[in-house]
């Protein structure tokens, strides 16, 4: 019998009046791959920010391998193993590729460690951050600016930055959108890499071709409201499913 | 050494630290317009520390780092109602705390209010210059640290740092804090060069300079702060040499107009600062080209 790493409890979410997130209940299972699926504006990202303490609940509560996290600071839910990407990319413009992957240890790190160099040399910290970008097919020299760096390529840097956080559940948001076949097939080896260390994997993603590559299990949100929860077989037999994306191309 | 390098030089030194004093929170994001403030603190407990007491004062070498210390703790408390604003809201708070300083300094007696203030310790060169590398040595060390690392992550994307464990606000009072601490030691050390403060001294025009050789040289990296406050302390003594030796009067008598203009086109044509991240690669001489995915 697993256990649930992630668990949503009616977690409700307005914004001036309009309820983005209403009364969402679901549990993530330990070392499980989960898509969460659902048209645009149903309130996926919004889950996200809410998970990872961008928003505070309305109503509800979250909890992360047992503990309730539900009115912790975002700056500590990340030590407590969770860790994301975002769906546009969020890298930091003026740090170097190795030193935004960097940036992913943070919360590992001690007060008094953070007064050690890492930006002289190639020390500890910096050579973890290297292996983590090439076990993950990035080669970089040190200093290369990310943002001379290919989408796809940013894409795949934000994944090992969020995973040098060490997390047991790692959020990725969108990690596929915009990414050629190419791109695609390097992300869905880096996913299933990552997923094979342990770590429990809640992707957002539209294209169900990747989702059923991926994931065992899938989660609907549709209006702000969980339609669905089961696996991707199922969901795209499901009517409810079919309904919420009638009109569009997305369900394949 | 002639007494106008060494007098040039000690100017390039204080400049120096004092642009250290804003690079720090500005390395952050934030835009402090109170240098003068820190800088009056500093000057003023310094000066006095050393110089009341009917020459029964401390010596320099505890005057100095005491003045820097006071103004750091005072730095920090304005810190939290100062932090609570943002962009040009943020300007502005730092220009008003300035702006209070000055105004208490200039009406309190035992300083000499509006006439200034005498102080008898002397700090030379031969002073200044080695705590202008250690200061420089100290925000080098400090940037290169994951602490660092947090701050220049703070600058970039402040939600995203937080996501990552920063602790935002820390970071930031901290950055301040330290700024306060260099820009005291500033003032204390300025007091000590010219053994004559006064409140005016570091007015609006001095927390705009300041402000203005930061941006210019750039936030990105620690070395922005050198190159401003040496672009800032050369270029218009460069420009008067040059006026005396063409004979110009219109060079002469207009640099600081054409001074403007050079900085106006800095600013158009390099925004970010004059020394940048993706300078330094270029220059470093490596090819983005070799990026492979
Ligand atoms: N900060 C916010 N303020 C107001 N409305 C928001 C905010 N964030 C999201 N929304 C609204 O919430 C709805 C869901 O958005 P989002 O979670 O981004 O959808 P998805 O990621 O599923 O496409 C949208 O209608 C969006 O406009
Ligand atoms: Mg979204």
């Amino acid at each position: 019998m697993s256990q649930s790493l992630l668990e949503l409890q009616s977690v409700s979410k307005s914004f001036g009046g309009l309820r983005v997130i209403n009364d969402v209940s679901f549990a993530v299972e330990k070392g499980s791959r989960t898509a969460l699926i659902g048209p645009n504006g149903a309130g996926k990202t919004t889950l996200f920010n809410l998970i990872s303490g961008v928003y505070d609940l309305d109503a509800g509560s979250i909890s992360i391998d047992g503990m309730d996290i539900s009115h912790m600071p975002a700056h500590k839910r990340c030590r407590f193993g969770l860790s994301r990407s975002f769906q546009n990319i969020r890298l930091m413009p003026h740090l170097s590729t190795v030193e935004n992957v960097m940036l992913g240890q943070h919360s590992r790190s001690s007060l008094p460690g953070q007064l050690f160099p890492i930006g002289i040399g190639r020390n500890r910290s910096v050579r973890e951050a290297e292996d983590a970008l090439q076990s993950a097919g990035l080669n970089t020299y040190p200093g290369q600016i990310v943002a001379d760096l290919p989408y796809g390529v940013q894409k795949r840097i934000e994944v090992v930055r969020a995973l040098m956080a060490k997390p047991k559940l790692l959020l990725l948001d969108e990690p596929a959108a915009g990414l050629n076949a190419t791109e695609t097939d390097a992300l869905l080896d880096l996913l299933t890499q990552i997923s094979a260390t342990g770590v429990t994997l809640l992707v957002v993603e539209h294209d169900m071709h990747f989702v059923s590559r991926l994931c065992q299990d899938v989660v609907v949100l549709n209006f702000g409201e969980k339609i669905f929860h089961g696996t991707p077989q199922s969901a795209q037999q499901e009517p409810a499913v079919l309904e919420a994306y009638l009109g569009t191309d997305h369900v394949a | 050494m002639s007494g106008y390098l060494s007098a040039q030089l000690s100017i390039l030194c204080l400049n120096i630290i004092i642009a250290y004093a804003i690079f720090l929170p500005a390395a952050t994001g934030q835009l402090n317009l109170g240098a003068g403030g820190f800088a009056i603190i500093g000057g003023y407990v310094g000066g006095y520390l050393n110089s009341s007491f009917d020459g029964l004062g401390w010596a320099m070498s505890v005057s100095i780092p005491v003045a820097a210390l006071i103004t750091a703790i005072i730095a920090f408390a304005l810190s939290f109602p100062i932090l609570r604003t943002r962009g040009v809201y943020m300007v502005l708070a730092t220009f008003a705390f300035a702006e209070v300083v000055a105004g208490i300094v200039l009406n309190l007696e035992v300083v000499g209010g509006a006439a200034g203030f005498p102080v008898d310790g002397h700090a030379d060169l031969k002073i200044l210059a080695p705590i202008t590398i250690a200061v420089i040595v100290f925000c080098w060390f400090l940037l290169s640290t994951r602490f660092g690392l947090a701050m220049r992550s703070v600058h970039d994307d402040e939600n995203v740092a937080t996501l990552f464990g920063i602790n935002v606000r820390w970071i930031r009072v901290a950055a301040f804090t330290l700024g306060g601490l260099l820009g005291g030691l500033y003032g204390a050390l300025y007091g000590h060069q010219y053994n004559y403060i006064e409140v005016q001294n570091w007015n609006v025009l001095f927390n705009i300079y300041v402000l203005l050789y930061v941006l210019l040289g750039g936030t990105q990296t620690p070395f922005g702060p050198l190159v401003g406050a040496l672009f800032f302390t050369v270029v218009p003594e460069l420009l008067r040499a040059l006026g005396e030796s063409l004979n110009s009067e219109l060079i002469a008598d207009g640099r600081f107009a054409l001074f403007g203009i050079l900085i106006v086109l800095m600013m158009v044509f390099r925004p970010e600062g004059i020394v940048t991240r993706t300078l330094l690669e270029r220059l470093s001489g490596r090819k983005t080209q070799e990026a492979v995915t």
